[in-house]
C-alpha cells in the first residue's frame, strides 16, 4: 500500500495547503507578526486622516501670503526631523539585529563586555549611521528645493539632542524585546516607530488630534520638537519650554528603557533564549 | 605546537584555592519541563572534564549556566571562585567558550573578528596574540578572508582562535567537533591537548562524540533527562560497566542498564 494520497507530479493544492500551513503555524506563534498586519493600514490611515484635516482647517481660515512656502518647509524640515527619530533608532536596532542575524550574540552575552557599554556602542553606532544617512540628505534639500535645516542653528542641536534620546530609548526596548522574544520580534524594529508618527504630530499641530488624543501626544518628546519646529518656522520663536519638558520626560523614558531592557536581559536568561535565538 | 603565550598571576584569595567550576543542587526548569535537575559536581583546576549525554539531556543547559547566559532556577554556580548568577563579570574575563551553534559575523573577515573580540577580552597586544594563534591555528592563509566564506573545518578552528584568544584558564566546548570530518576533528582535539598541557587550563566539554570524550577527559560526567547517572574516569566508567568503549557505557546509560556491578 503506498503512502502517498495523490501523485507526485503537477500543480498539488496539498502542497500550496502545506506552506499556507506553515506560514499560519509561524505568524500564529509570533504576537508581532500578526501586530504588524493591523498595524500599519491603521497609522497610514490615522497620520494622512489628520493631516488632511489640517490642511482642511488652514484652508478654511485663509492662506496668508507666501504661506505655501512656509508649509513646503514645514513638510521638508518635519520629514528631516522625522528621519532623524526614525533613522536614529533604526541604526540603534539595526547594529543590535546584526549580532541576532550573524548568532554573534551568545558570543558577545559571555564575553566581560558589559549591557551598558553594549548600549553605548550601540548609541555611538546610531549616530554615525544617521550621520552618513542624513548630512547628504539635508545637501540635497538645499540643492533641489532652497530649504536649509541648518538655517535652524542652535534650534537644530537642541531638537537633534532630544529626537536622538527618544530614539535610542525605544531601539533599546526593541532590542530587549528582541533578546526576549527571537526574531520573530525583528519587525518591532522597523515599524516601531510609525506608532508615534501620528501622535508625535509630525506634520501638523497637536490642536488637530482630538483633545484626548492630545493628553497622549503631549507625553511624547518628539511632539515637544516637532510643535518647537513649527514655532521656529511660522512664527520665528525657539520655544526653549518645549525642550526643557521634552529634556525631562527623555530623561524618564531612557531610565525606563535602560530599565526595560536590563529586565529583558535578565527574562532572557532565565527562559534561556540567549543560548536559541532563532524565528 | 604552543597556542599559549603565558600564566598569569591567580589571584591571592581563598577562592583561587576551590576548584574551577563548582556546581551546586543546580536545577534549570522550563515551564513543565525540566532541563537539569539538581546537579553538583566540581571540576579541579587544570582538568579536562566531559559532560557526556545524549540530545536533550541538558548538557547544553548546563553549560549555558557555567556562562551565565542561561539562569538557574534553584542552585548555585561558580567558576573561578565567582558566582555566575550575582558576579560573572568577575570570571567572564579569564573565561571562553566556542559552540557549533554560535557563529561570528560573516562579513568581518578572520583577523577583524578576533581583533574585535582581542578588545571585548582586553587582550594586551592583540595583533601579536592573533599572529601566534594564526600560527598555532594554521589561520595564515584565510586571516584576512570573509568569515561568513569559510569551509566548515575552517570556522571551527577560528572559533577555537576566539575561544583562545584570552588565553582563558577556564574553557567551555559545546561539542566543538561536531559536523567536522574525522581529521579535523582529531586536528582540533590535538590543539585542545596542547593548550591545555601549556595553560594548565580547566576545560569542560559537552560531547556525545564518545571517542573525543576518550581521548580529551580526566573524568566524564554522564547526563541523562537533566540529572547525573555516573561520575567517574573513563577508565572507572569501563571497569564498573564491564565495557571495552565509551561508547557502550553510553548505550548502556541511555538504555537503562546499569553498572555491572548494579545489576
Amino acid at each position: 500500500m503506498s503512502v502517498f494520497s495523490e501523485a507526485a507530479g503537477g500543480f498539488s493544492p496539498a502542497r500550496v495547503g502545506a506552506m499556507v500551513l506553515r506560514y499560519l503555524y509561524l505568524l500564529r506563534s509570533s504576537w508581532p507578526r500578526i501586530a504588524d498586519l493591523v498595524y500599519w493600514p491603521a497609522v497610514q490611515m490615522i497620520t494622512w486622516g489628520f493631516l488632511q484635516t489640517f490642511i482642511g482647517q488652514a484652508a478654511a481660515n485663509g492662506m496668508r501670503p507666501g504661506a505655501v512656502a512656509v508649509a513646503a518647509g514645514n513638510f521638508i524640515g518635519a520629514v528631516l526631523l522625522w528621519d532623524m527619530l526614525f533613522r536614529g533608532q533604526l541604526g540603534f536596532s539595526v547594529s543590535f539585529l546584526e549580532e541576532m542575524w550573524s548568532r554573534n550574540i551568545a558570543n558577545l552575552m559571555m564575553s566581560p563586555l558589559r549591557p551598558i557599554e553594549f548600549v553605548a556602542a550601540l548609541m555611538t553606532m546610531s549616530i554615525v549611521r544617521l550621520a552618513i544617512g542624513l548630512l547628504p540628505v539635508t545637501g540635497l534639500a538645499i540643492w533641489f528645493f532652497g530649504y536649509n535645516l541648518w538655517s535652524l542653528g542652535v534650534a537644530l542641536a537642541v531638537f537633534f539632542i532630544n529626537l536622538i534620546v527618544t530614539s535610542w530609548s525605544i531601539g533599546l526596548v526593541v532590542s530587549g524585546l528582541v533578546l526576549r522574544n527571537g526574531m520573530g520580534a525583528e519587525t518591532l524594529a522597523w515599524t516601531i516607530m510609525f506608532l508615534l508618527m501620528p501622535l508625535a504630530c509630525v506634520y501638523y499641530p497637536v490642536s488637530v488630534l482630538p483633545h484626548w488624543l492630545q493628553l497622549v501626544a503631549w507625553c511624547l518628546p518628539p511632539t515637544y520638537v516637532f510643535e518647537g519646529f513649527r514655532a521656529a518656522l511660522f512664527d520665528h520663536v525657539f520655544r526653549g519650554d518645549l525642550m526643557v519638558t521634552a529634556a525631562a520626560i527623555n530623561l524618564v523614558l531612557f531610565a525606563s528603557a535602560v530599565a526595560i531592557f536590563v529586565a529583558l536581559v535578565d527574562s532572557a536568561r532565565r527562559a534561556g533564549s540567549l543560548l536559541q535565538m532563532g524565528e | 605546537m604552543n597556542v599559549h603565550a603565558g600564566q598569569r598571576a591567580e589571584p591571592a584569595d581563598a577562592a583561587a584555592r576551590e576548584p574551577a567550576i563548582v556546581a551546586q543542587g543546580l536545577t534549570k526548569v522550563y515551564g513543565a519541563a525540566t532541563a537539569v535537575d539538581a546537579i553538583s559536581f566540581a571540576v579541579a583546576r587544570g582538568s579536562v572534564a566531559g559532560l557526556l549525554g545524549g540530545n536533550g539531556a541538558g548538557k547544553t543547559t548546563t553549560i549555558g549556566m557555567l556562562m551565565g547566559l542561561v539562569l538557574p532556577t534553584k542552585g548555585t554556580v561558580r567558576v573561578l571562585g565567582a558566582d555566575m548568577v550575582r558576579e560573572r563579570y568577575r570570571a567572564l574575563a579569564r573565561m571562553n567558550f566556542e559552540s557549533p551553534y554560535v557563529d561570528m559575523p560573516h562579513r568581518l573577515t578572520v583577523r577583524q573578528n578576533l581583533r574585535v573580540f582581542g578588545r571585548l577580552y582586553g587582550v594586551a597586544d592583540a595583533e601579536q596574540r592573533i599572529e601566534t594563534l594564526a600560527d598555532a591555528l594554521a589561520l595564515g592563509e584565510f586571516l584576512d578572508r570573509q568569515t561568513g566564506k569559510l569551509s566548515a573545518g575552517q570556522k571551527t578552528r577560528v572559533a577555537l582562535a576566539k575561544a583562545l584568544i584570552n588565553e582563558p584558564d577556564v574553557l567551555l566546548l559545546d561539542e566543538p567537533t561536531a559536523s567536522l570530518d574525522p581529521d579535523t576533528a582529531d586536528w582540533v582535539r590535538a590543539r585542545l591537548e596542547s593548550y591545555r598541557a601549556g595553560k594548565g587550563a580547566t576545560i569542560l566539554l559537552a560531547s556525545h562524540n564518545m571517542s573525543e570524550v576518550e581521548r580529551l577527559c580526566d573524568r566524564v560526567i554522564m547526563l541523562k533527562q537533566g540529572r547525573i547517572v555516573d561520575d567517574g574516569t573513563p577508565a572507572a566508567l569501563l571497569e564498573r560497566y564491564g565495557r571495552e568503549t565509551l561508547e557502550q557505557v553510553f548505550l548502556d546509560v541511555a538504555r537503562g542498564r546499569g553498572a555491572a556491578g548494579a545489576e
